[in-house]
């Protein structure tokens, strides 16, 4: 029913009976978040509307410095290289991506003089390819032209194997091919319903062909342009320093009208994330902070009669406690938790919803995470249109012990449960971090109550994360019962999200622990409904298959979610940045300023 | 003294190469990943950070990496940091001078307080002086830097007001830019030189101690000497050798930064880039500037032996 609703709307938004703005308000209120209302009228036929970012500024510079703080400093300035959101961040001041991901999650053009749309001929109706049209006139910081030819050769630069692009998957399973100088399409080797990740956001940033082109492949880390930024963005290179500070200075030339507002920025690296927050929030040394994970009590008493105050941006970052349904502690053919094993108690459903049921997600988010996170049932918890209503959670230390009774596990005389005469015990592991470790007592404590011994374990994050394959703490090889951590989402869309957990993808020595899929979770169900989205091009249809995929997860508690996190950020009370819980917090740099 | 001095370094040659190949095995054996921070991204995928893996060579059992490593080092070739994709030698160069300024003046700091201070109250042992210099010593050397530093931000930066606590290299010359940088200083350079200063002064007042109550010095002192001659000239000097070599010893330091201050202070120092290093497992940084501070260690020890001759003609090298 609500498929014919939408598509009437759709068509009054088509035939100019319906305003646009109307029609996003109404999808809001049904429980669709902007992005996704959008992205159903770019598909449905609708041409996005160009929604720039509140700005009011009249005139190009005038705004002073801007002064950021990264606490991890950026330490490379190429976006194909950056190994985390902090390069991506550094590299954005110079480069920009053909559209970003606004306030309100709409595509927003930078270098693309409009967002490709079915109606203005830019998207393919069988999703198999995507027509760019660049803005006219952009030119590189040394006055060179910005062409198709330089769109075309990023997709060759990082899809060259030699060269080892982080951004290689971004560009995978694509050609991309000049249509004449300021055109540009993009040709699917199949049905992609989410087409807008290439050339868009942090991956999207576009870099010149005349300074790289020598250095494609094995020499890329040759290019001294790795080094000296020449890019189109708001901002010209002047100084880098890797980890430490990014200094850049108004682009006159720069092809959006009255931007940028600052005439210089810069962006120091270093130190911690509460000194970040207390050089922003208590001192006004600096305008604004990123990433400041701190506890929100922390924060409380920082904000009070402060220079600043901390915004909070929405986006589908999840922190979870992933279920093992393999045996960490026999070993087959080398391999502890192999998938040829059965976990000996974690494999009953019900010790498994028992365990659900024992984390405290409400403490948690009371204690630990404040207004950064939010309580879910779910492991996928945006765009809102992927949200499952089917799902619920309760903390229930009797409910979670009549299970286990019922699983067989009855009360020994230390209070720990036993059964066949092994007693109820897990090992929980997660990376050292203040606030995991917080849970993990929380959880810890409940569990006790419950009759289930738990012995924490913590790994120092560089090694709990590493891919080195000799190492057994890893959180892919999950030589433990139960692990924690957090899946943040790049994008306002499942796909990648939820792709992990292909019984194809499960973590083993044969794909040396590659395989994303740490509870070695296996369900034909959920791969034959991922496989299906994936070329899904009904949006709606699309977004059932995945809220299916989701709950296929939550009825067999692979994993347990703790907390819907939310990007936090200190910001001087002057200063208007435009942020978006579904982009890079420097990914609308051209659009931020300060109120008089 | 040369063929000393030449002795010496031959002999620091084999030590050298044990400690590179320590430190080069240790590193190896540690564990994580110069690219763990790519595990947790969905947008890369894993046969990415393998092909990196193999690109910067580290699947290569540990021997050969160790002597890549030597036959680079030993052409001058500091290596390629994995994470910033610079050449090591590069991003050393760049953290050196606030390094040598921030360090250096907080080693300055500390002479200047330890020796007149140290001096004078060795000189009036137990008195009023003598009593309140050591009470403040031993409370500097109690207190760890990285208390007195939260301590200092949170009086002079958000109480006050006077001064910012991160410090940033600001683009500029002239008097304001020289008042800009002296200005951010003040707190690290201030938190570093008193806690050196506590401990030096301790050292300074023993090693004058020692000395003054000697014979000769009251031989100085029968013979009309003033007060001033007897403890600058006959005094300080013998009393000046074991404080040289506490000195020369802490020279490196001065190179290789100090960590928690910097970190603090968010100081771009080469602490700041040793701790950093460590953290992203970016073994060549580490490598690197863990084996210059051992060969500084090496060279200011040989220094500190030279200068002893030269303070106590008594001493010879042989």
């Amino acid at each position: 029913m609500l498929d014919n609703n939408l598509r009437t709307m759709i068509d009054d938004v088509k035939g100019g009976r319906m305003d646009r703005r109307a029609f996003v308000k109404r999808m809001i209120a049904v429980g669709l978040t902007a992005p996704m209302a959008n992205q159903l009228l770019a598909i449905g036929g609708v041409a996005m509307a160009q929604s720039p970012n509140p700005y009011k500024p009249t005139k190009r510079g005038g705004g002073g410095p801007l002064k950021v703080l990264w606490w991890q400093g950026p330490t490379l300035l190429n976006p194909h290289f950056a190994t985390g959101t902090k390069d991506q961040d550094g590299s954005r001041i110079f480069y920009e991506p053909l559209a970003s991901w606004d306030v309100d999650g709409h595509l927003n053009p930078i270098l693309a003089a409009e967002i490709p749309s079915i109606q203005n001929g830019g998207l393919a109706a069988d999703a198999k390819s995507v027509t760019w049209k660049l803005k006219p006139g952009v030119k590189w910081h040394d006055g060179k032209p910005f062409t198709a030819d330089d769109v075309v050769f990023n997709w060759e630069y990082a899809t060259d194997p030699a060269t080892a692009a982080v951004s290689s998957a971004t560009y995978a399973d694509m050609t991309v091919e000049k249509v004449d100088d300021l055109t540009i399409r993009i040709v699917f080797k199949k049905p992609t319903p989410f087409w807008a990740n290439a050339f868009v956001g942090g991956y999207g940033c576009i870099i010149p062909k005349h300074l790289f082109a020598e250095y494609k492949g094995s020499k890329s880390r040759e290019a001294p342009t790795n080094l000296k930024p020449v890019g189109t963005g708001p901002y010209k290179f002047v100084e880098f320093k890797p980890g430490d500070l990014i200094r850049g200075e108004i682009n006159q030339d720069y092809h959006m009208a009255n931007r940028p507002s600052f005439d210089t920025i810069e962006m120091k690296g270093g130190g911690d994330a509460v000194s970040a927050a207390r050089a922003v929030i208590q001192t006004g040394e600096y305008d604004f902070a990123w990433n400041i994970q701190v506890e929100d009590e922390v924060l409380l008493r920082l904000e009070k009669g402060g220079k600043g105050k901390t915004l909070y941006a929405v986006g589908g970052d999840i922190e979870f406690i992933a279920i093992n349904f393999t045996d960490p502690n026999t070993e087959v053919d080398g391999e502890r938790s192999s998938i040829k094993t059965k976990h000996p108690i974690l494999s009953d459903p019900k010790v498994r919803q028992a365990l659900a049921m024992l984390v405290d997600r409400e403490s948690v988010k009371k204690v630990i995470y404040g207004r950064a996170g939010r309580v879910t049932a779910n492991y996928l918890n945006g765009p809102e249109e992927f949200v499952s209503k089917n799902t619920r959670w309760e903390f229930n230390i009797e409910k979670a012990a009549a299970l286990l009774e019922e699983a067989g596990w009855k009360a020994g005389s230390d209070g720990i449960r036993e059964k066949d005469g092994k007693k109820l015990k897990l090992l929980y592991q997660t990376s050292i971090n203040g606030p995991r470790q917080k849970t993990q007592a929380i959880v810890k404590q409940a569990c006790q109550k419950a009759g289930i011994d738990v012995e924490l374990k913590s790994v120092v994050a560089s090694v709990f994360f590493s891919s080195d394959v000799a190492n057994p703490d890893t959180y892919s090889k999950f030589y433990a019962d139960i692990e924690m951590f957090q899946i943040p989402m790049t994008q306002p869309d499942p796909a990648l999200h939820m792709r992990r957990y292909l019984s194809r993808n499960v973590a083993t020595k044969e794909n040396k622990w590659q395989g994303q899929n740490f509870p070695r979770w296996v369900n034909k169900d959920f791969d034959a409904a991922i496989d299906a989205a994936d070329t899904e091009t009904d949006p709606l249809k699309r977004a059932d298959l995945y809220i299916k995929c989701n709950d296929l997860m939550w009825q067999d508690t692979v994993v347990i979610p703790v907390m819907h996190r939310l990007a936090v950020e200190a910001c001087s009370n002057t200063l208007r940045p435009a942020l978006s819980g579904w982009a890079n917090q420097t990914d609308n740099l051209q659009d931020w300023y300060r109120e008089a | 003294m040369s063929q000393y001095v030449l002795r010496r370094l031959m002999i620091a040659i084999p030590s050298l190469l044990g400690i590179s190949l320590v430190l080069f095995v240790v590193l190896a054996l540690a564990p994580g990943d110069p690219f763990s921070e790519l595990a947790t991204n969905p947008n890369v995928p894993p046969e990415v950070q393998a092909a990196l893996r193999a690109q910067f060579g580290l699947d290569d059992p540990i021997y050969i990496r160790y002597l890549h490593w030597l036959a680079a080092m030993a052409k001058g070739d500091w290596g390629f940091s994995f994470v910033s994709r610079v050449d090591v030698d590069t991003l050393i160069l760049q953290r050196l001078p606030a390094t040598l300024y921030i360090i250096g003046s907080a080693q300055l700091l500390a002479l200047l307080i330890a020796i007149p201070v140290g001096v004078y109250a060795a000189t009036r042992p137990y008195s009023i002086f003598d009593q309140l210099a050591n009470t403040f010593a031993f409370i500097g050397f109690s207190l760890p830097t990285f208390f007195t530093g939260i301590l200092f931000i949170l009086i002079f930066s958000v109480k006050l007001d006077w001064l910012p606590f991160v410090y940033t290299d600001v683009p500029g010359s002239g008097i304001p830019w020289m008042l800009e940088m002296i200005r951010q200083a003040i707190m690290p350079v201030m938190v570093l030189g008193l806690f050196q200063a506590a401990s030096m002064t301790r050292f300074v007042r023993s090693a004058m101690l020692d000395v003054i109550r000697l014979d000769y010095v009251t031989t100085a002192r029968a013979k009309g000497l003033g007060q001033a001659k007897v403890i600058v000239k006959h005094v300080m000097r013998n009393a000046m050798i074991p404080v040289v070599t506490l000195i020369a010893l802490q020279m490196p330091a001065v190179f290789g930064g100090a960590i928690v201050t910097e970190q603090i202070f968010r100081i771009p120092g080469i602490g700041s880039l040793l701790i950093s290093s460590i953290l992203a497992n970016d073994t060549p940084v580490v490598m690197a500037v863990t084996f210059v501070f051992a060969c500084l260690v090496v060279l200011f020890n040989l220094i500190a032996d030279v200068l002893y001759g030269w303070l106590d003609p008594r001493i010879s090298f042989r």
